[in-house]
């Protein structure tokens, strides 16, 4: 576990340096304040507390960008390593390949994990501060961003993925753009398409939440918005449409299932790398 | 206080054991070793064993495979056919790990995080292998990089960058050094310091595996000399087996008075090749098993020699004969 630490506190201190964690941490706050007090504007309506909503639209912004920062810290980790000729001279030292992936990792989730600590948290602070919260809110808002470190999880080991398998870091990156677009953007539509034209419900809603929760930015959904009464009131979710809707903790773990058979992957495919 | 340094680099052992020749350094036996890549073969079935402690030098043109030997010999790439044993241990197997420890590598060109600075980028390095961080700074004394310690590696030149690297594959007390084009990128007074440093390890019965372009600057610093073209071993052996091997011949070179000349030309014509230099130097050049007689016949002849200058080692002429691609198995 030494190895792995060693390289962890180097991404971390490469993370800091190189403005990412200041960048990820601006843009998390900037926008989830704007999504917090644009978002409690029509507050009273829904029966909600600001919090309550404020975490609802903070799990529909981090379906998005949770991802897109996922990738683009660990598009490049491997074939970026391996094209600057960095890599050649860590693999000669007595650090294997796993060993380099879980220190990477580590690193990178540290850095995912402050910037979303610090942005989510700030925004949640401020908006507490003005509209008060129910204990309720404040779970709903743990969940939240433990599930989105999850979810950064998850986009970290695909993105190297797509780094073990890229040989050019120009490939890794339209690979990561490629990914990220079919699973945050494109998925919900197909799913959105075959509900409206299976009007005879040949696909069962039990199929349908298997589907949903297949897709780990589909579960990370359905984890935020199906576990908390106050999130689910004003996401709209626990009306008639979703009697069936799958149950949050197996999202988690469909999640979870996902972070770890990529990494597995990743460690298989960068096995065979020539470095 | 340069003394003071050099103990850091120099492993400890050096005047403790007169057998350090024999027990320091890593054992490498290559035997039938192929490798390659889809349909293209970049080394053909090549066995070598390099004793512990010796010093190799690998020579070849570019794209002779002599990185891919490199690879395989730190068991980064796995061979296709054949074996690698480091030690009596596969470099590709699990147990090399502690091995690793003990072997300094400095890659062609190599390169850092250049958002780092010097020492952060060899403390990295130091931990990684485990060697305390308080050596570092000596050892960027060595190479002669304190004064850039403090600074990012992306303003460093080419010449600090290798020798960071170099700093880097020194670090701790490697049993064997791979050195892949070390002195690219270094003037003459850094490649001196650095030949220097190379010798004290070799001195310490360290194995150490260089390879470069640079001929001349490499001649009888080596035990033996790999000559690999197009991915074959095409020559190994010391100086004078692969002297004799091509059957070039030894030069002699003699300073004589001018009016001598002619008649060096009349006594040694038939019996060898003569080419006068000019200004009263002649070339003598024979086989190098009629060296010896040559030389004791010249100075028998009854003519006065101001100067000799025997040249039985060219290693320009051995690389040349077997690079072309005459020799080739």
């Amino acid at each position: 576990m030494r190895i792995p630490l060693i390289l962890a506190m180097k991404e971390f201190r490469d993370g800091l340096r190189n403005r990412w964690i200041a960048a990820a941490i601006l843009l998390l706050t900037g926008l989830t304040l704007t999504v917090a007090f644009l978002g409690s504007a029509p507050v009273g309506t829904t029966g909600g507390t600001g919090l309550g909503i404020t975490v609802a639209s903070l799990s529909s912004l981090s379906v998005y960008l949770v991802p897109l920062i996922a990738l683009m810290l660990s598009y490049d980790a491997i074939v970026g390593e391996a094209e600057s000729g960095t890599l050649l001279l860590l693999l000669s030292y007595p650090v294997s390949r796993w060993q380099l992936i879980a220190g990477k990792f580590l690193g990178h989730l540290a850095i995912l994990s402050m910037a979303i600590i610090i942005g989510y948290g700030a925004a949640a602070a401020a908006v507490a501060t003005f509209t008060g919260a129910t204990a309720n809110d404040y779970a709903a808002l743990l969940a939240l961003i433990g599930s989105s470190i999850l979810l950064g999880a998850v986009f970290l080991m695909l993105g190297y993925l797509m780094s073990a398998i890229a040989s050019e870091q120009a490939t890794a990156a339209g690979m990561a753009i490629g990914l990220w677009l079919t699973l945050v953007l494109l998925y919900d539509l197909v799913l959105l398409g075959i509900l409206m034209v299976d009007a005879s419900h040949v696909i069962g809603e039990r199929t349908f939440a298997g589907l949903l929760i297949l897709n780990p930015a589909d579960a990370f959904r359905v984890f935020n918005l199906t576990q908390f009464d106050s999130v689910s009131v004003v996401a709209g979710l626990a009306g008639p449409g979703m009697t069936s809707a799958p149950s949050p903790y197996l999202a988690l773990c469909a999640m979870a299932a996902w972070a770890v058979s990529a990494g597995l992957l990743v460690c298989l495919r960068f096995g065979r790398n020539d470095p | 206080m340069a003394a003071d340094r050099r103990m850091i680099v120099t492993p400890e052992n050096v005047h403790t054991s007169p057998f350090a020749h024999q027990s320091n350094g890593l054992r490498i036996r290559l035997e039938h070793l192929s490798k390659h890549y889809d349909r293209q073969t970049v080394i053909k079935d090549v066995s070598l064993e390099i004793q512990p402690g010796e010093c190799v030098a690998l020579l070849g043109p570019n794209g002779a495979g002599k990185t891919t030997l490199f690879k395989l010999m730190l068991g980064l790439i796995r061979p296709s056919s054949g074996s690698v044993e480091i030690d009596g241990l596969d470099p590709a197997s699990h147990a090399f790990g502690k091995v690793r420890t003990n072997i300094g590598f400095l890659p062609e060109n190599v390169s850092f995080h250049d958002a780092m600075t010097g020492t952060e980028m060899l403390v990295f390095y130091a931990r990684l292998k485990g060697v305390p961080i308080t050596d570092c700074a000596p050892l960027l004394d060595q190479v002669g990089l304190t004064d850039a310690a403090s600074r990012r590696v992306r303003t460093y030149s080419k010449g600090m960058r290798q020798r960071l690297g170099l700093a880097q594959a020194i670090l701790g007390s490697p049993r064997l050094l791979i050195l892949d084009e070390p002195t690219t990128g270094l003037d003459p007074e850094l490649r001196r310091q650095f030949f220097d440093i190379l010798r004290s390890f070799s001195e310490a019965g360290i194995t150490i595996i260089i390879s470069s372009h640079a001929l001349t600057e490499l001649e009888a610093r080596a035990d033996r000399y790999a000559i690999v073209h197009s991915g074959n071993l095409a020559a190994y052996g010391t100086l004078c087996e692969l002297q004799n091997e091509t059957g070039l011949p030894v030069h002699i070179r003699l300073t004589l008075a001018r009016d001598q000349v002619q008649k060096i030309i009349r006594l040694f014509g038939e019996s060898c090749t003569v080419t006068p230099a000019g200004a009263g130097r002649i070339d003598l050049a024979c086989p190098e098993d009629q060296k010896i007689q040559l030389i004791r016949e010249i100075m028998e002849c009854g003519i006065a020699i101001q100067d000799i200058d025997v040249n039985s080692c060219r290693l320009d002429d051995i690389y040349t004969h077997y690079a072309s691609g005459e020799d080739t198995r």
